[in-house]
């Protein structure tokens, strides 16, 4: 047993040796030398009766998977890999309009429950999901209680100008994040189906119309 | 008017009084307040209650074999549990696996007691007007170990595939949202909405969130243990829910008492 351990152990030193890669900031990143085995026990953590439409909240896609092996810090050749695959996701409304209500958006923005499931607290069926703005962004001046996960979005529109192009960014960023930051700590909120389209399109006009709270005093 | 009235009435207060007050220095103060109630029923921790009932529970005769808990082996020896819990989880010999202080227990209900897993562990958590045992006992535990630095060097073999597990799932992504703990928790500094988060890759962000648990939670009205605090992290994540003693979830706790390892335990503890 003692030797099996020991050789188990070499193997495992080796192969981190092999996997060291390093990232953009030339902090190496080993892989983790047990993520298989660490993946079967993440899996089997969970009730086998669980219905099928939960466990498919723990499916990983390419980037889900690059992102959790690089510790949220893939190296460049990666990076641009997540990014142009992610680029190829963003989808657009029918009708190509891509600012909508910034009234409605603010309530987005404001929103935070949705989409809990589980058996001990889950949220009532149909509980609209929100995008949750203000957990991680200051936005509007008026809302005190914004968090610093992500950069301040105060006067967004404001300071870039609403061009079309400010336009499509904000869309597209919102839609998949990982477009343009490849492992950033947003959601893809296009991608998931989290919001739709057309409220991608109000979360926008409330950071880019001029009448919106985010561009005021 | 129940305690997570009072600190919802605070927070309004504050939002009344502050008006047009720089925003940091609003979230600090709000802060402020929050840690003024801690320290306001700091001296009488609803907590003290279910430590007490959990001391009880310890001692007394129960289950098929009528026996008590006396004999439970924490890791330092049967009966000994004067920091046993800042030393968990651990590799058990007799088991073959690494646990943590609520596997540990369950275990000896089961091996001294006679208890049925499932029928033990059914109540595994409090909801209003049904207590759980298991959260008194760990209660009790974990008080033993109040003072005392956490210790988890995870230098077994098997304690050390634990930490890398712990690792993988702290970083591991999934769900509509992206998320993994790393997401809220990799990062000094930072809040969602005016809570304040702890690095939890560092010594002191992991110090900081594993010191007071068990821990009365004011906003819930109920002492939370650390399965059913992780557990409820996956809900947030709108992961499903991970099994109650599941290895993922333990994996998790040698992650984060390994990077709290020094840091001295306060528990039972006050959290929002």
């Amino acid at each position: 047993m003692k030797k099996f351990v020991f050789a188990a152990l070499c193997a495992a030193l080796a192969h981190t040796a092999l996997a060291q890669e390093k990232t953009p900031s030339g902090k190496v990143v080993a892989k983790n030398p047990v993520s298989a085995e660490a993946e079967q026990v993440f899996r089997n953590s969970f009730r086998t009766d669980n219905p099928k439409y939960w466990m498919s909240r723990i499916e990983q896609d390419d980037a889900m998977r690059l992102c959790g092996q690089y510790k949220d810090n893939p190296p460049a050749a990666v990076r641009q890999k997540i990014e142009l695959a992610q680029k190829a996701t963003i989808r657009y409304p029918v009708d190509g309009k891509l600012m909508g209500k910034w009234q409605e958006g603010e309530k987005i923005a404001a929103h935070g429950r949705g989409g809990h499931i589980g058996f001990i607290q889950p949220d009532a069926p149909m509980t609209p999901r929100g995008g949750n703005c203000y957990a991680c962004h200051q936005l509007a001046p008026k809302e005190v209680a914004y968090g610093t996960i992500g950069p301040s979005l105060l006067h967004f529109g404001k300071l870039r100008g609403n061009s079309d192009d400010i336009v499509k960014y904000a869309y597209d960023k919102i839609y998949n994040s990982n477009a343009f930051n490849a492992c950033t700590n947003m959601p893809r909120f296009g991608l998931h189906n989290w919001l739709t389209p057309e409220e991608i399109t109000h979360v926008v006009a409330f950071l880019m119309d001029p009448e919106s709270p985010v561009n005021k005093d | 008017m129940t305690e997570s009235n009072v600190i919802r009435l605070l927070v309004a207060g504050m939002l009344a009084l502050t008006g047009l007050g720089a925003t940091s220095a609003w979230a600090d103060k709000t802060s402020d307040e929050i840690a003024k109630y801690r320290e306001m029923i700091a001296d009488g921790n609803p907590a003290e209650l279910l430590e007490a009932k959990g001391e009880a529970l310890w001692t007394e005769k129960r289950g098929p074999k009528n026996t008590s808990l006396e004999q439970c082996d924490f890791g330092l020896g049967p009966g000994k549990l004067e920091g046993a819990y800042a030393q968990l989880p651990r590799y058990f010999k007799d088991t073959g696996k690494v646990m943590d202080v609520e596997a540990r227990l369950v275990h000896c209900m089961v091996a001294l007691q006679g208890f049925n897993q499932e029928e033990v562990t059914k109540q595994w958590f409090s909801r209003p007007g049904n207590e759980s045992e298991i959260e008194a006992l760990v209660t009790f535990i974990g008080a033993k170990s109040n003072g005392m630095p956490i210790n988890v060097p995870a230098t077994h073999p098997e304690e050390q595939k634990m930490y890398q597990i712990g690792e993988y799932v702290f970083y591991r992504r999934s769900g509509p949202q992206d998320f993994s703990c790393s997401i809220c928790h990799g990062q000094d500094g930072k809040r969602i909405r005016l809570q304040e988060l702890g690095n939890l890759t560092t010594k002191e962000g992991a110090g900081t969130a594993m010191k007071n648990w068990p821990s009365y939670r004011v906003s819930q009205g109920a002492v939370w243990t650390m399965e059913r605090r992780l557990i409820d992290c996956m809900r947030q994540a709108r992961f499903p829910e991970p099994k109650y003693l599941s290895d993922s979830i333990i994996a998790l706790q040698v992650y984060l008492q390994k990077k709290a390892t020094g840091t001295v335990m306060e528990t039972p503890g006050i959290k929002r």
